[in-house]
């Protein structure tokens, strides 16, 4: 089957993925593959220049992504994928750059560069797999798992309360704020198209199932199981207000876009501001991204 | 079949890559045809992949391609009906 | 590597009364830094001030991060998106920035750290001097690496050094310190910026080949790997885990026995191009009084105290404080009596001496807990016992 493949087609997703890696470290039933084809679903549909997309992980399994996808991509440390990004777009504002990485990465450890960056309303995208534990090292409470769970060092139930990963961003000011399960394919392809194209700081929550810790050690079922709960249980609220948005441990989710608003980047407020208090001495910054205009 | 006069369904031809398939199930579970089945057989790391069953009711719609996480399956038009022309779903 | 001139318009050209702090803003600028991510820290805020100030008009970002974590973490970033980048910081920052230094090293990043020492541990002696953090320069993040650490003595060295340290960055592809301290930092004196055209300066080794040829860790015939920046279409990865020369991560024994040892030898190996000194009356000299940066000067006094009272003695200034000057250490202790060392820490680069030296000669420490500058006769009374 394998060499007819070869004779014929490959598939259509394999010119922007790394093959020579393939295949790739997550567990059978794990959603962070099908996030990646969305992506790279995305990627294609939107007709950007790929030779200036950049990924940028940080640690876990979601950041391996970095290493799959046939781009110019970083793997950098724990919780410093987005400041890693902010340094990457603003040396170069023709760069469009996407963090990928997990919930542990981004709300854990990296909460206070998150926060920051949604602040500033740095120009990055922000894809936020989030399997409510950190997965890589064995399945430990993360900031985001649901009251009541099982983790392994909550081993008798998490009695801590979690965030509200859009709440949060939408408190530190992002202008484009998502939430989707992994099951929600095209939603996903679509959510990631507009946040491409847009400017301004992005953030794309997508709820995946974690089968070997989290599903196991909660008696979930398989990953199919755990998927298949999670987008039967969800319901589409665009719009919705961010501060309903939380999850409690195997309820309701509200997923849809939540918030998609105008305001001006760090670039463009740095511009504006230096080029009118500083008048014809300021040397403007960078020629901002014209085809997303 | 032929609808309206003369629109044609779409056919797909499925194409799956046994020994990169982890078993997970998804692609079975999700096809709005039915046209895949978990087989029997062993992949070489010892997963059930996926085989097909009715390959003549797929309608390409190309959910198990979107959906794998392991880029296992994938699906192409089916020649004879579009004559090389690519689907508008493939950019 | 290319050499290319200075850019006209970082160069602030004429006399100047600056700091220390001033000075290495004006280098950095000077040296075409066009990114700077910093986190205010007594004493090296000046610095970041002047740098905000300063680079509007000649064209670049200035951002003031949340913390120095995410500082170092932009820096990396925006040095492999093409720029030129430094920040400067002090010991607490110095501490926090040391994870990302080691993914620095690992992905063989150009950057440049200023850190302007105060008397530690911990918050320490803010407003007051140091030189307690050289040990951590060299081996503050964990794992095996080697880095480029300078350390000026005056504000014209400051900026002189701080053009020196982007030129090192750029040739090795590895972090460069420049170690200057509170004293210098707040010292303002006679600064002078040459004019743009007799600033040399070096960029990094573009790679200009095949795209798909393209290996990101290949090492040249001098032991560095060719360069690109993110968005000229090599698609390639990098990684701060054990890589082999794609990028990739390989994770065995084999892999991490390469890649280490390439990350060390492409600076032990050339050493002896990093690596500048001063040396003064030292060929006769029975004790030689090492020293770096604001104690250098202090101990100008006690050495001419010593000469005066006939103790022949040499002085060495470290310029190159790491990689440490080790063969020159080796050859002195063969010929010497003793090397005196004060330094503003219990004794930090004095064990390097003291290893270097294989108990061919004696080591004296001057230390000095920190906070001011040493009394030049506590040195002149440990040149005198040593020439015993």
């Amino acid at each position: 089957m394998k060499k007819e493949d070869q004779l014929e087609e490959k598939n259509p997703m394999e010119d922007l993925l790394r093959m020579d890696r393939i295949p790739h470290i997550w567990c059978p039933g794990c959603g962070i593959g099908t996030v990646v084809t969305s992506f790279t679903e995305a990627l294609k549909k939107s007709k950007l220049d790929l030779d200036k997309v950049v990924v940028v992980s940080g640690i876990g399994c979601t950041g391996r992504v970095a290493g799959y996808v046939k781009l110019d991509s970083f793997h950098t440390t724990h919780g410093r994928a987005v400041p890693f990004a902010t340094g990457l777009k603003l040396a170069n504002p023709e760069l469009n750059v996407v963090v990928f990485s997990g919930d542990g990465d981004i709300a854990g450890i990296g909460g206070n560069h998150f926060i920051h960056a949604a602040r500033r309303n740095m120009d990055i995208t922000i894809i936020c797999v989030n399997n409510f534990n950190y997965a890589m090292t064995g399945g430990q409470v993360a900031a985001t798992t649901p009251l009541g769970a099982n983790a392994s060092t909550a081993p008798y139930g998490n009695f801590e309360f979690p965030f509200s990963l859009p709440y949060l961003a939408d408190a530190a000011g992002a202008t484009y704020i998502a939430r989707w399960t992994a099951l929600h394919l095209r939603r996903v392809t679509k959510s990631i198209q507009e946040a491409l194209s847009r400017r301004g700081f992005s953030f794309i929550e997508v709820i995946t199932p974690c089968v070997t810790l989290y599903a196991r050690r909660n008696r979930l079922g398989d990953g199919l199981n755990l998927l298949k709960y999670y987008y039967d249980n969800s319901e589409i609220h665009h719009g919705a207000d961010t501060r309903t948005l939380d999850i409690s441990y195997q309820g309701k989710l509200v997923v849809g876009k939540f918030v998609d608003k105008e305001k001006p980047t760090f670039l463009d407020a740095m511009n504006e501001h230096l080029g009118k208090v500083l008048g014809d001495k300021y040397v403007l910054y960078g020629r901002i991204n014209d085809d997303r205009d | 079949m032929v609808y309206f006069g003369d629109l044609k369904e779409k056919k797909g031809k499925i194409h799956i890559n046994k020994d990169r398939c982890k078993g997970c199930g998804f692609c079975v579970e999700y096809c709005p045809k039915d046209v895949l089945e978990m087989s029997d057989e062993f992949n070489i790391k010892g997963y059930h992949p996926p085989y097909i069953k009715n390959e003549d009711e797929c309608c390409y719609c190309q959910l198990c391609e979107t959906i794998c996480p392991e880029f296992a399956i994938f699906v192409t038009l089916k020649e004879e009906e579009e004559q090389g022309e690519k689907g508008e779903s493939r950019p | 590597m290319k050499k290319v001139k200075a850019d006209p318009k970082g160069v602030l050209t004429g006399a100047h009364y600056l700091d220390g702090d001033h000075s290495l803003a004006e280098g950095g600028l000077a040296a075409g830094c066009r990114f700077f991510a910093g986190y205010p820290i007594t004493p090296s805020t000046e610095t970041a001030e002047r740098f905000s100030e300063r680079i509007p008009t000649v064209g670049g970002v200035f951002i003031q991060m949340e913390d120095e974590l995410g500082s170092i973490a932009a820096l990396i970033g925006a040095s492999w998106a093409g720029k030129k980048v430094m920040t400067v910081t002090s010991g607490p920052g110095f501490s926090l920035m040391m994870e990302n230094i080691g993914l620095a090293c690992m992905m063989e990043t150009p950057i440049v750290i200023a850190n302007v020492q105060r008397g530690g541990p911990s918050t320490g002696l803010p407003t007051l001097t140091g030189q307690q953090d050289m040990m951590q320069a060299r081996w503050g993040s964990h794992g095996d690496y080697e880095i480029i650490a300078l350390s000026p003595d005056s504000p014209q060295e400051c900026f002189d050094l701080t053009i020196e340290a982007f030129n090192l960055a750029e040739m090795f592809r590895v972090p460069t310190f420049v170690m200057t301290d509170e004293c210098i930092g707040h010292m303002h004196e006679k600064v002078v910026i040459p004019p743009a055209e007799e600033i040399e300066l070096v960029e990094r080794k573009w790679y200009k080949g095949p795209k798909d040829k393209y290996l990101p860790y290949k090492p040249d015939k001098d032991m560095v790997p060719f360069m690109v920046k993110a968005g000229d279409g090599y698609r390639f990865h990098t990684t701060g885990l054990t890589r082999d020369e794609r990028g990739y991560p390989v994770i065995n024994a084999e892999c991490q026995d390469v890649c280490v040892r390439h990350l060390v030898d492409k600076i032990n190996k050339n050493a002896d191009k990093i690596i500048k000194l001063e040396e003064e009356e030292i060929d006769n000299a029975e004790i030689v009084v090492i020293s770096y940066g604001i104690t250098s000067r202090v101990a100008i006094k006690a050495v001419q105290k010593a000469r005066k009272a006939g103790i022949k003695v040499g002085t060495l200034r470290l310029i190159t404080v790491w990689p440490f000057p080790e063969k020159r250490i080796k050859e002195l202790a063969k010929k010497i009596k003793a090397f005196v060392f004060p330094e503003i820490n219990l004794g930090q680069v004095v064990l390097e001496v003291e290893r270097c030296s294989w108990g061919q000669t004696q080591v004296v420490r001057v230390p000095h807990c920190g906070g001011w500058v040493h009394d030049p006769d506590d040195i002149f009374h440990a040149i005198k016992e040593a020439a015993k």
